[in-house]
């Protein structure tokens, strides 16, 4: 067993990239779920952002545009999930379970003919003179453009939420819709966008799966990502920056659980594999636990239907 | 807006049983229409789903006992869930319920290898049982504990039982008679164990007769027991449940319970029979597809027979189309996804109607003609 062969620098940058998917995906859902909406069907737009993404990639040998076309996967299967449950008024859970199922279907079959390609490397944007400093430099500023933009993304979101009239009338439709239906919002409108944005999000993080942190097309590839993102939310008490934490320590255990694995320690590979998946439920447990005594409480609205007009 | 949607006083009854129907032939058309895209005959590939496996000479000696073999499965496992969606207990981990109950029973008839006796098989049965519900237990515990969301639990656990079931076949349960390739022995092929086909060539194996048992006890259940009364009405309106002295604690161990247990003895009698060994590709997906079927049979476990049936239909019939049109396994998931959506988005026209809005015409007419 040797742990001096790490270096610690690259192994933070690493892990920041190794979380990046499920910081974007898990920030998509928590716009959602802040307007009240839960959808549960991450995972299906997670990798049928990820299979689209690659196609065009592959297609063009433009990642950027590989990028744009994940968030308009994300988006196309978020559309499904809109129409379904805002205006056929569908169990969200439900349709949520339908969109991962489908989306997982979808990305197989569309991606027969991509398994072992490998994508056009997506450049790191080494960010002058910041990108020198030593150590910092290697853990903050050598990384490429979506990675610079999901912290961007966090610290806009935590904005849009605290100080935007925008945000607010989201937060309002979530707590409360019939009221905020009363106030005269439009309620439907307003989930109908949260849930694309969401879509986008996810669809991104999924893009990010297959042209950077893998880089490759794999049937099934998120493995789970999507659902870790949806109990990310939940951690993250719908709080922005918590999310940026939390997704930072899942990307560290799945890194740690790589590397360990890659060290030939003498603990089983199927049980380091399982180890992301156990510290989520024990994650779960400690805040739902730690819930009951202080209400951070989710969106009051979360999950339900909204049956005005 | 000229339509006007209004919730029904009470659920259409005719409707009820419409909608899925509805549902199937939106499926097929939007189906086709994916056939069509993929460049295949669309009434070819509809005509081999759902038509040959059943009807075509040639094809279907060998489609009928699929049929029900792999209807079996997904029919247990969504009986379980549909108690569970009922009183709105999202048990989602049945895959992974599924893979534990196969695992206990699999490892008991393996640790007895090579006894004959024949109360092994009856132990492994209840082992069956035991590993599901076991597994079920863990989001049950915690969310009564902890109010821990049971949706994301149960889901994580199967990522879990996927790598106990990975470290069992190259591990603890391998052949020792295998030459080192993963995998178990071959439980159908130890008497003791074997769930083999009661009347040859029908597909007829102990978990069929087991399934159809639980359709009608669960019919049963549902209709006349007062716990089959209180989860329709802890899912409904859970505060009048409250108020009545329902005990949801009570009803969240029971629906994953039930579900767990079924998804255990599911993946047992799968063991014994049609897969034979702990592998790791021995899962196959039956636990998500279960969620289609609970849905698809209107969480009625009359309608789940039903369900399971068609559902094992596109399975038996998606593998001929790949066989003779070569159409990916993946384009059967897609349309059972599909499915899915539009069964509940045609729920739409069971608890509300919709109309229209002939008077506000009439008023707008009114109105341009004044003017």
């Amino acid at each position: 067993m040797d742990f001096s062969d790490i270096n610690f620098s690259l192994l933070i940058a690493s892990l920041i990239v190794a979380a990046t998917p499920i910081l974007l995906a898990a920030l998509g859902e928590l716009i959602t779920e802040k307007s009240g909406v839960l959808n549960l069907g991450v995972e299906g737009m997670m990798i049928f952002g990820a299979i689209s993404g690659f196609i065009v990639t592959i297609e063009t040998n433009n990642p950027w545009l590989g990028f744009l076309c994940s968030c308009i996967g994300g988006m196309l299967l978020a559309s499904i999930f809109a129409v379904v449950t805002q205006i056929f008024r569908a169990n969200q859970v439900a349709s949520g379970l339908a969109l991962t199922l489908f989306g997982l279907g979808l990305s197989a079959l569309l991606g027969q003919s991509y398994t072992g390609i490998k994508p056009v490397a997506f450049p790191d944007m080494h960010i002058p003179i910041l990108a020198d400093i030593p150590i910092i430099g290697i853990i903050l500023f050598q990384h490429d453009f979506i990675v610079y933009f999901s912290i961007f993304a966090v610290i806009s979101v935590y904005f849009l939420f605290r100080n935007s009239h925008f945000g607010l009338i989201i937060k309002a439709v979530g707590e409360n819709h019939d009221s905020a239906h009363a106030l005269g919002y439009k309620v439907i409108l307003i989930r109908f966008f949260t849930i694309l944005i969401g879509g986008a999000f996810a669809g991104l993080g999924g893009g990010y799966l297959s042209l950077v942190r893998v880089p490759q097309w794999t049937e099934g590839m998120t493995a789970g990502a999507g659902w870790i993102a949806l109990a990310l939310v939940v951690f993250a008490s719908w709080q922005p920056f918590r999310l940026l934490i939390g997704a930072y320590i899942f990307g560290g255990i799945t890194l740690l659980q790589l590397n360990l694995q890659a060290l030939g320690l003498e603990i089983n590979v199927a049980l380091l594999s399982m180890s992301p998946y156990l510290v989520t439920i024990g994650v779960l447990v400690f805040m739902s636990a730690r819930r009951n005594k202080n209400s951070l409480d989710a969106p009051r609205s979360l999950g339900k239907t909204f049956f005005g007009l | 807006m000229m339509l006007k949607i209004e919730p029904r006083k009470n659920r259409s009854n005719f409707l009820e049983v419409s909608a899925p129907i509805i549902a199937v032939f939106l499926t097929m058309i939007f189906g086709g229409v994916l056939f069509l895209s993929m460049g295949k005959n669309p009434f070819e590939a509809i005509k081999l789903i759902f038509w040959d496996p059943i009807m075509s000479p040639t094809f279907s000696e060998y489609s009928r006992p699929q049929l029900v073999i792999k209807a079996a499965p997904l029919i247990l496992i969504a009986l379980g869930l549909s108690f569970g969606f009922r009183a709105n207990i999202w048990n989602i981990g049945a895959e992974g319920q599924y893979i534990m109950g196969a695992l206990i029973s699999g490892s008991i008839g393996l640790a007895l290898y090579p006894l004959d006796s024949m109360f092994i098989f009856p132990l492994m049965i209840l082992g069956g049982i035991i590993g599901g519900i076991f597994w079920a237990m863990i989001p049950a515990i915690l969310k009564i504990r902890f109010n821990t969301n049971e949706i994301l639990v149960s889901l994580m656990l199967v990522y879990v039982a996927e790598q106990i079931l990975a470290l069992a076949s190259v591990g603890f349960l391998r052949n020792p008679e295998g030459l080192g390739f993963p995998g178990s022995r071959d439980l159908s092929k130890y008497p003791s164990a074997a769930n083999p086909e009661l009347i040859a060539n029908s597909g007829m194996h102990m978990g069929v007769i087991f399934s159809i048992i639980a359709v009608i006890v669960l019919t049963y259940f549902l209709i006349y027991h007062r716990l089959g009364f209180q989860i329709k009405l802890l899912g409904q309106a859970p505060k009048a449940s409250k108020f009545s002295g329902v005990n949801s604690n009570y009803i969240i161990i029971f629906c994953l319970g039930l579900s767990g247990g079924l998804a255990g003895v599911a993946g047992m009698f799968e063991l014994t029979g049609p897969a034979g060994l702990i592998n790791i590709d021995f899962n196959v997906g039956y636990g998500f597809t279960a969620i289609i079927v609970a849905f698809l049979g209107r969480l009625h476990p009359i309608g789940i027979l039903f369900a399971g049936l068609l559902m094992s239909l596109t399975y038996v019939g998606g593998e001929l189309a790949q066989f003779m049109l070569n159409i990916p396994a993946a384009a059967i998931q897609v349309f059972q996804g599909m499915l899915l959506f539009f069964l509940l988005s045609t729920d739409l026209l069971v608890s509300y109607k919709i109309s229209l809005n002939i008077s506000n015409l009439n008023n707008k007419k009114l109105k341009s003609m004044k003017e």
